[in-house]
């Protein structure tokens, strides 16, 4: 193995290794979805935006992050005026205004249309707004520090050749709306106007018959480079690698789902979670020991890919222990100013760190 | 290296492609493979890495041995590190998204180390001159980039053998001189042996040591280049020159033809040249642009661009890979919205027009013409463009027999030749009547045989209907020299030259055809001119 000649080494401009930014995102995504809070929540969106605008790469994702806010305010939008529209009542007194109400029938009573709309009722729902827009925000901020497509590639051998699907499947998708683009033009060469259901159909199935020439040319031509060669392999061996891999990431979902959620769960989610750690890493290392594959210069995990990967944990962390605490989810009957808890703010600000730990992205030429 | 024992294949679909082929390919040789299009060429190459029969089906009978081992008993994957293999289209056969990664990537899954891979990354890079787009995103390649790329993949294992299906067909000239350089650097410096299929035989022939010529029936012939070249019907200029003045032995290169031609040239002196080159506006113009402009996100495709075409004339626009030359014939059918500027088709602004009108104005043959191509039989394809444009029945059908004569009615357009596809989609486009005819590289997977019908067609088109005009889109000087009037340079969207054929092509090192390089400084462009002048004196 290679060591880290100096400290100072790690800090040298590089591609920080992706599953550092998508942990680092995961984990303040994690802090996100504990709170209502709109002061927390903000001061959240604040970090992952910093974060993105000093560290992002200038490749063509980079953008990643502006389109994923668009998303989050369409979001919150919705969320404001569907509460406002058909929103059960919340019970609060500050009616702001009020719209026509619709009689329901009796079955449907439960919901509401129209009616007075509160203060209270809209703020519910653009916490709630907020609170999934953030998430989503952390998502944004994940793509754009680090391509997707890089992350697969890091993934562990034995996930490897669902890597390469997922990665070939990627550069495809944009290829069919090249298609598209380009078969809709032929058909106007012709006279034709293309709208509508039939013109859809008649865009589609060229598409759809240029895609699969290509995918069967692409085939050849992964079959011709070696693609899933060197099958010494025994079939058992591999296949027992892939069902205890599969089966352990399955209950790490499962696990964190429980554990997320905030509910009863807790007890199970962590087992769930150990088990699932455990049977993946033993599929890892079964897996692992049978494949010839080599790697090309796979991303180094440095002390830097700690710091940032924890901070995000400790976000998480310091968010789900003061998930009963007062001010971590508001009432809104009666309405309260919203008062901010220390621990979950110095979690917050821990996220920050990524934006000075974190060495600068290299310049691509 | 290569070794061919009495191999026959049919396909699935019970076509006898290859009968009997004996061929025996020595190691470090660049072996050409030619031939007209459905004569087997890729159906040769791919036997050699075993995609044929493995991944096409079929019955291959005999044996295939390349470095010794047998095809029947390796699949492609198990042969990956005897042989590369680079497809017609390269950008179909992309896995990664990053220059460095999509080297790599073969390399990987034969289990080299690290450090070996890393070398070899490095040193592929500096062979090919990728150096400087290393860590650039696969898409924002231009073409050659791109066709070089897909050589360096396939070649960072390492591989004996070498083999690449028109790896130029789609290049302007410069970026096949940089891959081809590319080729001959390693074949004289690490011995690869490759084996290359083209069309353009003017571009490679003269770095071939052997030629391989598939002359339609399955059967294969091999020889030396000058003299397996001197009696096939498919040649390049420089050959057919020689074959016109009796040059033996046959030169290959326009080195080797400007030293033979001394007595030509003399014998050529003062004698007169038929040409019909056009200066402008010798018609009614038919199409106009004034400072248009075009651009895509934030590149611009076409700056401040004025351009003209009137009836008679067939103009070529020439420039290298997304210097604007699709946009500019996009344009003039209404296809991409300017930003600035005017322009007018006929009496149109074809962006503002319906698309059935503009159609009558001016037609647009695209790059891959079976774009225009939807119906499941010739038949139904043609009735369709009548249908269209609410003209008599049988006028498209009777076109296409006009252009290319005996297509069977029930064919379904797939199974065309690359030549009849081309006349069936002109059929469709003229069937509206359009004075103005765009063709977008009209010549990529042509044959020379293909190219000479086509050539004749277009000047047909318009000596007959003198109302006509054509426009070409192309990197193929030789179809230039041969049948444009007037030859419109651009270069970043910009007009740079614009003037007769022979000013404009004549002196220039990139675009001047194999006859204006061999009879320099006396301006002839082609091999018809030529005879026509030698004939008229004797």
């Amino acid at each position: 193995m290679l060591c880290v000649p100096s400290w100072r080494a790690a800090w040298l401009p590089r591609q920080l290794h992706a599953g550092a930014w998508w942990l680092w995102a995961l984990g303040v995504g994690a802090a996100a979805s504990r709170t209502t809070n709109p002061v927390l929540l903000g001061l959240l969106l604040g970090v992952a935006a910093y974060v993105v605008s000093v560290r992002r790469s200038s490749a063509p994702w980079g953008g990643a992050f502006n389109a994923f806010l668009r998303l989050a305010l369409v979001v919150i939008t919705i969320r404001v005026v569907f509460q406002a529209i058909f929103g059960a009542h919340v019970g609060g007194s500050t009616v702001l205004f009020r719209l026509p109400a619709v009689q329901l029938p009796e079955w449907a009573a439960s919901l509401k249309l129209g009616g007075p709309i509160t203060l209270e009722a809209v703020l519910l729902a653009f916490y709630d707004g907020l609170r999934l827009a953030v998430i989503l925000c952390c998502l944004g901020a994940a793509n754009a520090l680090a391509d997707a497509r890089r992350l697969l590639r890091s993934v562990p051998g034995a996930l490897y050749e669902i890597g390469v699907a997922l990665v070939v499947a990627m550069t495809f998708a944009p290829r069919l709306a090249e298609d598209g683009a380009r078969i809709r033009r032929a058909h106007r060469l012709r006279g034709r106007g293309v709208r509508g259901i039939r013109g859809l159909g008649q865009v589609a199935m060229p598409v759809l018959e240029g895609s699969l020439e290509r995918a069967l040319e692409l085939a050849a031509a992964m079959d011709s480079r070696g693609f899933a060669r060197a099958a010494t392999v025994p079939d058992p061996h591999r296949r027992a690698a892939s069902v205890l891999v599969v089966g352990g990431l399955l209950g790490v979902c499962v696990g964190l789902y429980g554990l997320l959620d905030g509910g009863g769960l807790s007890a199970a989610g962590s087992a769930l979670v150990g088990c699932g750690v455990g049977l993946a890493a033993g599929g890892f290392v079964l897996a692992g020991r049978s494949s010839t594959r080599t790697r090309y210069r796979p991303d180094p995990w440095g002390f830097p890919e700690w710091v940032v990967a924890g901070s995000g944990g400790v976000a998480a962390t310091t968010f789900a222990l003061a998930a009963g605490q007062q001010g971590m989810n508001l009432l809104v009957v009666p309405l309260v100013l919203p008062a901010v808890p220390l621990l979950p703010l110095a979690g917050a600000l821990v996220a920050l760190l990524p934006a000075w730990v974190a060495p600068q992205p290299a310049e691509a030429s | 290296m290569i070794d061919f024992a009495d191999v026959s294949f049919r396909y699935p679909t019970g076509r006898l492609v290859l009968r009997e082929v004996m061929l025996r390919i020595p190691e470090g040789e660049l072996c050409l493979v030619v031939g007209e299009t459905g004569s087997g060429k890729s159906t040769l190459l791919r036997a050699v890495n075993g995609l044929v029969p493995h991944f096409t089906g079929g019955t291959l009978a005999g044996r295939v041995l390349v470095a010794g081992r047998d095809t029947r008993l390796h699949p492609p994957r198990d042969l990956a590190d005897v042989v590369g293999f680079v497809g017609q289209d390269p950008q179909a056969g992309f896995v990664a998204d990053v220059v460095e990664d999509e080297l790599a990537f073969g390399m990987e899954w034969l289990g080299l180390p690290p450090d070996v891979m890393r070398r070899r990354v490095e040193e592929t890079l500096d062979l090919l001159g990728l150096a400087d787009v290393r860590a650039r995103a696969m898409s924002t390649l231009s073409g050659g980039q791109q066709q070089r790329v897909a050589i360096g993949a396939a070649l960072v294992a390492h591989p004996q053998v070498l083999v690449l299906d028109e790896p130029t067909s789609a290049l302007d000239p410069q970026a096949a001189e940089d891959v081809l350089a590319a080729l001959h650097r390693l074949v004289h410096d690490l011995g690869t042996t490759v084996l290359l299929a083209e069309h353009r035989l003017e571009r490679v022939v003269q770095y071939a040591d052997r030629v391989v010529y598939l002359p339609g029936d399955g059967h294969v012939l091999d020889g030396p280049p000058a003299q397996l070249l001197a009696t096939s019907p498919i040649a390049p200029p420089v050959i057919e020159l020689g074959r016109l003045a009796g040059w033996s032995p046959l030169p290959l290169s326009v080195r080797d033809a400007r030293r033979a031609a001394n007595g030509l040239r003399q014998k050529l002196a003062g004698r007169v040249r038929r040409r019909t080159d056009t200066r402008s506006r010798h018609g009614d113009v038919l199409a106009r642009t004034a400072k248009l402009s075009v651009r895509y996100g934030g590149t611009v495709a076409l700056r401040r661009l004025d351009f003209h075409v009137a009836a008679g004339e067939i103009v070529a626009v020439m420039g290298r890979n997304g210097a604007g030359k699709s946009t500019l014939l996009a344009a003039l059918v209404g296809l991409v919205e300017p930003v600035g500027g005017t322009i007018r088709t006929g009496q149109l602004d074809p962006f503002r027009t319906d698309a059935s009108t503009v159609i009558k104005a001016a037609g647009l043959v695209p790059q891959q013409p079976e774009d225009l191509l939807y119906a499941d039989t010739v038949a139904d394809e043609c009735a369709a463009a009548d249908a269209d444009t609410a003209g008599s029945p049988g006028r498209c059908r009777a076109l296409l027999d006009r252009l290319a004569p005996g297509i069977a009615d029930d064919v379904h357009p797939r199974d065309l030749s690359e030549g009849q596809r081309l006349c069936l989609a002109l059929a469709v486009v003229l069937t509206a009547g359009p004075p103005l005819l765009l063709l977008d590289e009209p010549t990529r997977g042509l044959d020379y045989a293909a190219k000479r019908r086509l050539t004749g067609l277009l000047r047909g088109l318009v000596a007959t209907e003198t109302a006509r005009a054509v426009v070409l889109a192309t990197h193929d000087v030789e179809l230039v020299a041969e049948l444009a009037s007037r030859v419109v340079v651009l270069a970043d969207g910009e007009v740079v030259a614009d003037g007769p054929t022979t000013e404009a092509v004549a002196g220039s090192p990139v675009f001047a055809p194999q006859v204006a390089k061999v009879l320099a400084p006396q301006q002839w462009l082609t091999v018809t001119e030529v005879a026509e002048a030698l004939g008229a004196a004797s």
